[in-house]
């Protein structure tokens, strides 16, 4: 999923997934770190987000909120050529 | 995801990870550099800016079913996350009707919890099946 881009980078929405940014009411463009920690919860929506992404050898942008009706798995680890 | 630039995964990908899988990685390798998402997943450690080792199980409807968090050193169990998956997929297609024990493994029984469960458990469910 996704489409070809320009390289840009990768932010928050601020909203959740599945709802539009300005149903949260409190909620600022740039989730800062410690507000955005409460968020995430079993039981809750995950913070929606886009993202630039390398796919099949092209440069993508990914939106999380895209992949609505399927089961995702998100992944981050702290970086390329580590070694675990 | 990873504080990378699509750059480096690209260089990752078609240099390393391409001779461990053929076609390379085949899911999107995404780029969170400054660490604005893993902060909003709450992964990011903004001392050493990198992210820990974060997975989440995220179900249709945009809601986190459950999450995983290691540091760098120790890697993850990917047929365990299988297994999770298809432990959520099992209890949503039974409309929350059954539910998954400690083991719980696809073959493997469920319980249907209710009244004529409660104090029962010992009966249908062994603590030889909470592991493989």
């Amino acid at each position: 999923m996704g489409e070809d881009i320009k390289v840009g980078c990768a932010r928050p929405t601020g909203g959740l997934v599945g709802e539009a940014p300005n149903a949260e009411t409190s909620s600022p463009k740039d989730v800062p770190a410690k507000e955005a920690v409460a968020m995430i919860k079993v039981g809750k929506k995950a913070p929606d987000f886009s993202a630039p992404a390398y796919h099949q050898g092209k440069f993508v942008s990914v939106k999380l909120s895209e992949y609505l009706g399927k089961w995702v798995l998100l992944c981050f680890y702290p970086g390329d050529f580590t070694f675990v | 995801m990873s504080i990378d630039s699509v750059f480096v995964h690209k260089m990752w990908n078609d240099h390393e990870l391409a001779k461990m899988v053929k076609g390379g990685v085949p899911f999107p390798m995404l780029s969170d550099a400054g660490g604005k998402v893993g902060s909003a997943f709450a992964v990011y450690d903004d001392e050493a800016g990198v992210e820990m080792r974060g997975r989440f199980i995220i179900d249709p409807e945009g809601v986190i079913q459950g999450y995983e968090v290691l540091t760098p050193p120790v890697g993850r169990n990917v047929s365990e996350t299988i297994r999770q998956v298809q432990a959520f997929q099992l209890v949503r297609d039974s409309k929350g009707t059954e539910a998954t024990p400690s083991g719980w493994k696809p073959g493997r029984i469920t319980l249907k919890p209710g009244p004529d469960l409660v104090g029962k458990v010992w009966e249908v469910w062994k603590t030889s099946m909470a592991a493989d």
